[in-house]
């Protein structure tokens, strides 16, 4: 993972990528896609925060340890998520009192 | 080779203090790196419920999410963007020169950092102005119906047809203001940091109190608070596309 130190020119490069994925994430959102809108929004994102983590905050240029431990926080993120909508997106697929059905409009 | 401190780079390195519980500098570098890691772990999950509730409603009422995300200021919120991700790019240069032991121009980009940081709050202040002017502050809000109504509970959230209940807006909003309120905390806090970091670093030699490694977590966290910010723009504020068909 260890990468030579940055210079000036590589968070001048960083920077620029961040702006022109900042101009392309609120172009998309101008128009309908319909449920690739979120997609397309958290793919720009997480391609701006992998950015920002490995360049700004050093990760790349750092130890493993360094890495193991930016990391560690979005694999118990990841248990908050799936832990919780794993309930809430399989509550349809049985049959049965339709008391708290899903808002069914729009995307 | 003997002494430790000679062995990372000297320069701005070797002329850290090392205290007294490391080894080496090295190791005091890695230790200080790990521990603000940790730190931000618990903040990435503290923001993380956040995420969870908006992941929660937005599942739940897509298209009040959309319908109310609309009535956000795009414009500001694209500013105000760019210059928090403009602000890192000054942050990752005051590291940078802080590196270099050129103190005074580490000061410079960490003070114009704290300036942007001022500057995104006063952009984040108008906005809030503009939408609590429009009427959606929840608990006050003029033309929405409370989200909890007499009797009402779940079934009272869902309307008939399974359209869009004005009430519903409101969640949308408590998340806007929770969330963006506590970022706009975790901003205040970093402008303080870099502040009293950039008046420590005003002179060639600093004091050991801006030492090089409390200067690289207070970059940390800077970056961190933007990176929250990349989540938190589109989620709320590009929710619902802009041009109808």
């Amino acid at each position: 993972m260890k990468a030579t130190e940055p210079t000036l020119r590589t968070f001048a490069t960083v920077w620029a990528a961040l702006m022109v994925l900042l101009a392309l994430t609120v172009g998309v959102a101008l128009f309908d896609l319909g449920p690739l809108s979120l997609a397309v929004a958290l793919v720009i994102a997480v391609t701006k925060a992998v950015l920002i983590l490995l360049v700004f905050m050093h990760v790349r240029y750092g130890s493993r340890e360094v890495l193991v431990f930016a990391g560690a926080a979005y694999l118990w993120l990841a248990i908050l998520l799936v832990g919780t909508f794993h309930d809430y997106v399989t509550r349809n697929w049985l049959p049965g009192p339709p008391a708290q059905r899903r808002q069914s409009s729009g995307r | 080779m003997n002494d430790p401190g000679t062995r990372s780079g000297g320069g701005a390195e070797g002329m850290e203090p090392l205290h007294s519980h490391f080894a080496s500098r090295e190791q005091q570098r890695e230790a200080t790196t790990l521990g603000m890691w940790l730190f931000l772990a618990t903040e990435i999950l503290f923001f993380g419920a956040l995420f969870l509730a908006y992941a929660y409603v937005r599942w739940s009422f897509p298209a009040v999410v959309q319908q109310a995300s609309r009535h956000l200021e795009l414009v500001m919120g694209t500013i105000n963007t760019g210059v928090l991700l403009t602000s890192s790019f000054a942050m990752a240069v005051g590291v940078l020169f802080a590196e270099q032991g050129r103190h005074r121009a580490a000061a410079k980009a960490l003070a114009a950092t704290a300036l942007m940081g001022v500057a995104f709050l006063m952009i984040k202040g108008s906005e809030y102005a503009a939408v609590i002017h429009e009427g959606f502050l929840p608990g006050f809000t003029a033309n929405l119906e409370p989200v909890s109504r007499p009797g009402g509970g779940y079934a009272g959230l869902l309307s008939e047809g399974g359209g869009p209940v004005p009430g519903q807006e409101e969640l949308f909003f408590w998340l806007y203001f929770v969330m963006t309120g506590i970022h706009a905390i975790h901003v205040a806090i970093g402008v303080g940091m870099l502040t009293l970091l950039a008046w420590w670093m005003r002179k060639p030699h600093p004091a050991s109190r801006a030492s090089l490694n409390t200067v690289r977590n207070a970059g940390l966290y800077w970056h961190f608070v933007d990176l929250v910010w990349v989540f938190l723009f589109p989620l709320l504020y590009l929710a619902g596309h802009r041009f109808q068909p």
